[in-house]
Order: C-alpha cells, then structure tokens, then sequence
C-alpha cells in the first residue's frame, strides 16, 4: 500500500456557465515531487485554488483527503494551517519589508506582543541557511532579484512547518542560474520529506526534476505518469496535453495574401520591472496584406510583451529593433504614432485595457477615432452616433442600442465593440491579443468570421493566442514564441499541435 | 441593473440617476422651506442663491473636470484668495486699472494649475500631494502680500458689486450670475462636444484603456488642472466683488465646499462619470441649506455643517451602490 499524502477524488467546479473542472483526481505521494501539466486554461490553478481553499469547501464538488483526514478547508488560513503551501506565480511578499519579516509576516515572533527582533532575525537566518539565501535577515525584499524573493517565499513555507509546498509556475520569471537552484532545492527539500507539487510549462524541467506527472486537459484528468516506471518523455507529456481531435468551429477561409504590411526586426524589449532581463529576444515577423498570421507561445513566452512594445512602447523599457511599414522603415514613439500608421492592437484584458466599461458603446467605438469624427476639436456627434449604429448592425453587436453601457455586455459583444473601436480607426495592421478568451462558443464563430472579413479587406492581422486549435483553424502561418525568442516559423499544411507545442516549450536548443 | 424602471415602461439610463437625485433632494428642500417659512418659495430666494454663490459655482466647474479624470484640487481655495489679494494690492496700491489686473490674476491662476498639472503628469504623483503643496504655496503668498484686508474701492469693481440686472416680474440677479452661467455653459459645452472632454470622460473611466486607446491621457491631466486653476482665479475675482476687498483668509476651507458639491452633484469621485448639471444642482442643495438655516433663525451656522455632512455621506453611499452595481 503506497503511501498518499494527498488524495483528491472526483472534483468538478463549475463556474457560471462553464465546467473549469469535471471529475478530476489526483493523488500524490508522501515525499515526492510531482508535477501538473497542462495546457493554458486547462485548470491547473483553479484546481490548486480548490486546495488550497481559496474556493472554499462546498463551492466544489468532490472530496480532498490531506495526510489521512478528510479537509473541508474554508480559506487558505485552514489550508496552511493543515499544512499545505502555495507559491503563486505572482510572489505575495510585502516588498518594503525585510527578509526576515516577511518570512514572519502573520506568523511573528513575539513575547506577549512585542516582537522579539533577535529571535526573528536569528530563525530567519537559519531558514534562508535551509535555502540557500545568503543575504541579511534585514535586507529589504524590494533590493532582491525574483529569484531570490521565490527563495523568500520557499523560507515562509519553511516557517509554517509545510508538508505539502505548491509552486505555480516558479521557474517562469527565473534566469538559468536560478533555475538550476531552485530546482536543486526541490530535490532537497524532498530528500528532508517535503512533498512538491510543481506546476511547469517548462517540460524539460518536469522531466528532470518529476517522479510523477499528472496531465489535465479541459478541465480533466488525463492521465498520471510516473517516471521511474513510465517511458515519459517531452513528446509523450505533449501528446497528452493536447490530444484532442479538431472540429468545425472554423468558418471556411481562403486568403489571398498580397504585399508585405509590417516587419519587425530584431525587436529586443526589456522588462520595465527587472531591467536587466530581456522579456523579447531579438525578435523578427513579417505580416503580409489579407494574411492571417498567427502567435503561439505559454504564458510567460512574452507574447503579449512583444505586441504592446511594438504598438507605440505600450510596455518595456530599452527597446530596441526595427519596424518597417510597406517597406518603409518607421518610428513609432507613441500609441497615437502607431494608430497614425495604421496599426491596432485589441488587448487580451479587454476589461481592464480595452474598454471604459462605465462608458457607453457609441463613446467606447469612437475613443480610439474621435479624430475622424471631429473637426477642429468639436465632436460631431451625429456622425458619432451613425457610426455607432452602423456598427451595431454589421458587427451584429448584441445590445438594446448604442447607449448601453459597455460593462453590461456579454464578453463576445464587450469584443464586438473593441473591434468596432479598431476598425473605426481604418488600420492595415490588426493586433489581436487572444480574441477569444472568456467568450462563448458561438460568439467565437462570429469573432472568427470578422477577423476572416478584415483579412479579405487587405488588412494584415496577428492573433495571439493560447488555443492553438484556433490558431490552427484560423491562421495561414505561425510563428512561436519561447522565452522571448522566436523558435518558428510555420505555414498551415505543415503546423500540427504536436509540432507548435515542441517549438513552444523547448525553445532553441 | 442598468436602468431604472419607471411606470409605464419608461427607463432611465443609471447615469442619469444620481443628478436627478439631487435634483429630487432640491425640490423637496425648496417645497419644505416653502411650507414652513412665509415667503420662502419665491424665484427670488433661488437667485439669492446663485448671487451668493456664484463664485463658489465657478469653482466647482473647474473642480468637476478635475474630479471627472479621478484627480482631486485642493488648492482652489487658496487660490480664491490669492488672487483677491492680488487684484486688491494692485488696484489699491500701484492703482493698476481692472482691465490689466483681471486678466493679469486670470493668468497667475491658470499658470499654478498648469505647473501643479505638469508635476502631476510628468513625474507621476497623486493630484492630492502635488495640490496640497499647492494649497498651502498660495494661502502663504497671500500673507506676503499683506496680513490685513485690503479694501477695493475701483469704481469697476464698485459697480459690478453693487448692479442689479433686472429679469421679469421683479426677480433680479448680479453680474457674477451671468459670468457663472457663462462658465457653466461654456464647460458643459467642452465635456460633451469636444475632444478634450471625451479625454477627460475616458481618462476618469480607465486610464490605461485610455492610453491603449491612443488618448492625450497626459495632456489632459494638465489641461483640467490649467482649468481648475483659471476657475479659481476666476472665482476669486467674482469673489472680490461680492466681498469688496482682497483678504489671505477669504475662502477659507472653500476647496472643501466645492468637492462636497461636486459629490453632491452625483460625480463619482474614482471619475469617469457625472454632468456640470449635478454640479450646478450640488452648490444649489448647499446654498439652499444655508438658506433655510438663516431662515430658521434660531439655530446656528454649525448645523448647515451638519446637514452638509449628512448629506455627503447619503451621497457616497449612493455611489457606492450605484458604482458596485455597475461593475458587474
């Protein structure tokens, strides 16, 4: 009989109006390392958020047993308290305190309330001994690198007496060398008894550091692997992420594809937060009139990076690179530079980014245009108006009229909107920055059909995108994206999932 | 819920909710004081309140754009009182005829607004550091100036103070009236037909969607403080000739007044949406308040505090709700 610290049975979460998780096990054991993996939007971190009790018991279907006892956690304080930890991808530290404080945050070190600093110093300086953190317990968290501040958080774990250590993605901010000693202090911790549940993008990483690996596709689980028993390999972990057959959720499209629109060239931006850690590498793509080019890459790959550093320096610092439009080199300083040139970009966060959602769809359509629709200054709001209508029709926008207020619509429609608001603005070059995400089935064939409808206009468009089913349903070429570089370029006969998955996690070897 | 049913199937849009509100809260202040007091309900007694208070209405209209990008002025008041003390030493003293000297405190208030506005945007500070600094500049430029009131005694001035411009049926209103009507009118004109007010709607709903959006977010945030500066002035001329002199403690505290009536007037103060008409309405309710107090007659001027203070904090629970509501 195997020993599992931890087994979850049965577990299914449904959100308004979709299953994120039906029927999922997974049963770890005391003292390994076990890796999730999993496309984007498969469901690994809501099911570690149905762990970790941050969707408290009840608001699920399913049971957890945790170290022999069956939990009904109702919020992480119960979960961290049976003595499950997550490290979330965004680290939770209080950047202007010390080390050691944060390593104590909640949980300090005190003589009928007055913290003992020697004691708390003195603890904290032995667990970042445990870690491998060699900087003063009093160092501020703020003047470390990422790859120390994971260490911090790894020392908090280690101050809460963790059976079970989560991390979401812990590699994906790291250089090479953190990496390398992160995963080192994986192993170790296991060898003290520790139990790792890991979740990767970076599969040569799961298959070096894993004993198990469970893969979870739409919401389900698909199989458990185990590495010393199984021949598990990188192709075999993809093969079962996305091993799904396509469908006809694609409206049929011939493009013809014309002159060249846009080339980026060896485009290098750096991350506004770290300086020194390039976010895109080097990058070059060319976009061609009425083509449809897709861009596939994880979370992370800097994706979204690379499209909001091009449209006018939107993100990143130190960029560097060139852009030529028609053939002509051009120099985009401003958001209102590239819209004078004809580029767009919809952003993937169409409600925090694209849209005022407390504005109505007539004002939200003419935002980015207002130029063409005013003279000297002087809105021209019967224009407005007719414009907005017109696109109410022909985008088929789902709303009483065009003074609804844009919060209120369906995410298909909130889409609708943005791409009016693009449209309006009479661009050559559509940036679409995951078109679909968050929206309906149906809504999705409409959004395909558009994005089909402006390539047979002559407009150049890039769909960045997470799906890649929909990249290879929609797209007449693909490039990939990984850590920053562009690992490859294919045509649509020759694109498969297996294929743009293996371009997207292994990077240039 | 976007819209408030009415009988009959009629609808209001949410947006309009909080001004009529206030609007509702006016008419019933007006019908209540009309029931208790002999002689309260007449026209005269609501002009009454835009003579008294037509430089804080002027004030608060440049508030409003300021409010509408989500920033907030603290300075107003200050400024008020600046530029009374400017316009009084100059015409007082050197004997500076109004014509240069009005356009000349026109001036130094639209340049602090403009300088506070550049700070604001170009190194990323919160509107309240940046006008509070400003605030305290401009009440302690007065005292250089002079510590006492200085009296203005320009016959322009005299004459502005003391004309009566007749509207029918014996209902009579001030010069400062008219300038606040023009103000009001000219405002509501720029936020609802140019390009600068939809940018001052967009960078008050979202400010990053703004930018992505390709709107002078920047140039904006420094146009509404440039504004609010040149309605302080502005104000503070209109001041001066209701108050005839030029003082470092006139309008003190007036910052205060305006943003209560700017809140009042049904603008969320996270910015984004409200009408110059709820603003117009929010210093109608204050005055009003003052005057059914004086009215009363027995009670002191405290309790207009504490009816102003109630009603601020019905109002932002309002918007709470209505905002909470809206983000769905």
């Amino acid at each position: 009989m195997t020993d599992h610290i931890l087994r979850m049975t049965g577990i299914t979460k449904t959100f308004p109006g979709v299953k994120a998780l039906q029927d999922v096990n997974l049963s770890v054991r005391r003292g390994r390392i076990h890796a999730i993996c999993g496309e984007n939007g498969a469901g690994k971190s809501t099911l570690m958020k149905v762990l970790s009790g941050v969707y408290p018991h009840g608001t699920y279907e399913g049971e957890i047993h945790f170290d022999g006892a069956r939990c009904a956690f109702g919020g992480i304080r119960d979960s961290e308290h049976a003595g499950i930890v997550i490290i979330h991808q965004e680290l939770a530290l209080s950047p202007q305190l010390s080390i050691a404080e944060n390593i104590f945050l909640g949980n300090e070190r005190a003589r009928r309330g007055i913290i003992d600093w020697n004691r708390t110093n003195y603890e904290a300086g032995l667990l970042m001994k445990r870690v491998g953190l060699r900087e003063n317990p009093t160092t501020v968290v703020s003047d470390l690198g990422v790859g120390k501040q994971q260490l911090v958080e790894i020392a908090k774990a280690l101050s809460k007496e963790v059976k079970l250590l989560i991390l979401d993605e812990p590699t994906a901010a790291l250089n090479d060398d953190d990496s390398a000693h992160l995963l080192d202090l994986l192993r170790g911790l296991r060898d003290e008894g520790i139990t790792c549940v890991i979740i990767s993008h970076k599969l040569n990483e799961v298959t070096a550091i894993a004993d198990a690996v469970t893969i979870i596709r739409d919401g389900r689980t698909i199989e458990t692997l185990d590495m010393a028993t199984d021949e598990v390999t990188e192709d075999r972990i993809i093969s079962g992420m996305v091993g799904r057959a396509l469908d006809n959720r694609f409206p049929p499209h011939e493009s013809t594809i014309g002159e060249e629109a846009l080339r980026i060239e060896d485009w290098t931006v750096h991350s506004p937060s770290q300086p020194g850690r390039k976010v895109v590498d080097g990058a070059s793509l060319t976009l061609r009139r009425g083509e449809i080019v897709g861009l596939a890459g994880l979370m992370g790959a800097g994706r979204t990076e690379l499209a909001m550093s091009v449209f006018g320096r939107a993100y990143g610092v130190n960029i560097s690179g060139k852009i030529y439009k028609d053939g002509k080199p051009i120099e985009i300083r401003t958001v209102q530079d590239a819209i004078r040139h004809g580029l767009a970009y919809a952003t993937e966060d169409r409600k925090r980014y694209g849209l005022n959602l407390i504005e109505d769809i007539k004002r939200n359509i003419s935002a980015a245009g207002l130029s063409g629709l005013s003279r000297r200054g002087w809105v021209n709001e019967h224009e407005e108006y007719a414009v907005a209508q017109r696109f109410h029709k022909s985008m088929n926008i789902k709303a009483p009229s065009v003074s609804s207020v844009v919060g209120k619509l369906s995410g298909g429609n909130q889409q609708k909107v943005v791409l009016s608001k693009w449209i309006l603005t009479e661009p050559d070059v559509l940036i679409l920055d995951e078109p679909t995400r968050g929206i309906d089935v149906g809504a999705k064939y409409e959004i395909y059909t558009i994005i089909n409808r402006l390539a047979d206009e002559g407009k150049a468009v890039l769909v960045i995108s997470s799906e890649l089913p929909e990249l290879l349903g929609l797209c007449d070429r693909v490039y990939t994206l990984c850590e920053g570089r562009v690992t490859g370029e294919l045509p649509r006969r020759e694109a498969t999932q297996e294929r743009l998955m293996q371009l997207m996690t292994k990077g240039q070897e | 819920m976007s819209t408030l049913s009415l009988g009959g199937g009629r609808t209001i849009p949410a947006k309009y909710v909080p001004v009529m509100v206030t609007a509702c809260l006016f008419a019933a202040m007006f019908l209540a004081g009309g029931v208790r007091y002999e002689g309260f309900a007449t026209g005269q007694i609501v002009l009454n309140v835009f003579i008294d208070n037509a430089f804080l209405l002027i004030v608060a209209v440049g508030m409003t754009f300021v409010i509408l990008t989500g920033g907030i002025d603290l300075s107003v008041g200050s400024v008020v009182a600046l530029s009374t003390m400017i316009a009084a030493s100059l015409m007082s003293g050197p004997g500076w005829p109004p014509y240069v000297v009005v356009p000349l405190v026109l001036l130094v208030g639209s340049g602090l607004g403009l300088v506070m506005g550049y700070l604001i945007h170009a190194f990323d500070i919160q509107p309240f550091i940046v006008t509070l600094a400003g605030m305290f500049l401009a009440r302690g430029l007065c005292y250089t100036i002079g510590t006492e009131s200085i009296p203005i005694t320009d016959p322009t001035f005299t004459v502005f103070a003391q004309t009566r411009l007749d509207l029918f049926a014996d209902l009579w209103i001030s010069p400062s009236v008219v300038i606040a009507a023009v103000v009001v009118v000219v405002a509501a004109y720029v936020l609802h037909y140019t390009r600068l007010g939809r940018a001052v709607y967009a960078t008050g709903g979202s400010e990053q969607s703004a930018l992505l959006m390709g709107l002078p977010v920047g140039r904006t945030k420094v146009a509404v403080y440039t504004i609010s500066g040149f309605c302080s002035a502005l104000g503070g001329v209109v001041l001066s000739f209701y108050m005839l002199s030029g003082y470092g403690l006139h309008a003190v505290g007036m910052e205060l007044d305006a943003i209560a009536a700017v809140v009042i007037g049904g603008t969320l103060l996270t910015g984004g949406t409200g009408f110059l008409l709820g603003t117009v309405l929010g210093v109608l309710v204050l005055g009003l308040i003052q005057t059914i107090l004086s009215f009363e007659g027995t009670l002191s001027s405290w309790w207009t505090k504490i009816v102003i203070g109630l009603l601020l904090f019905a109002f932002i629970l309002l918007q709470r709700l209505f905002s909470a509501r809206s983000r769905l």
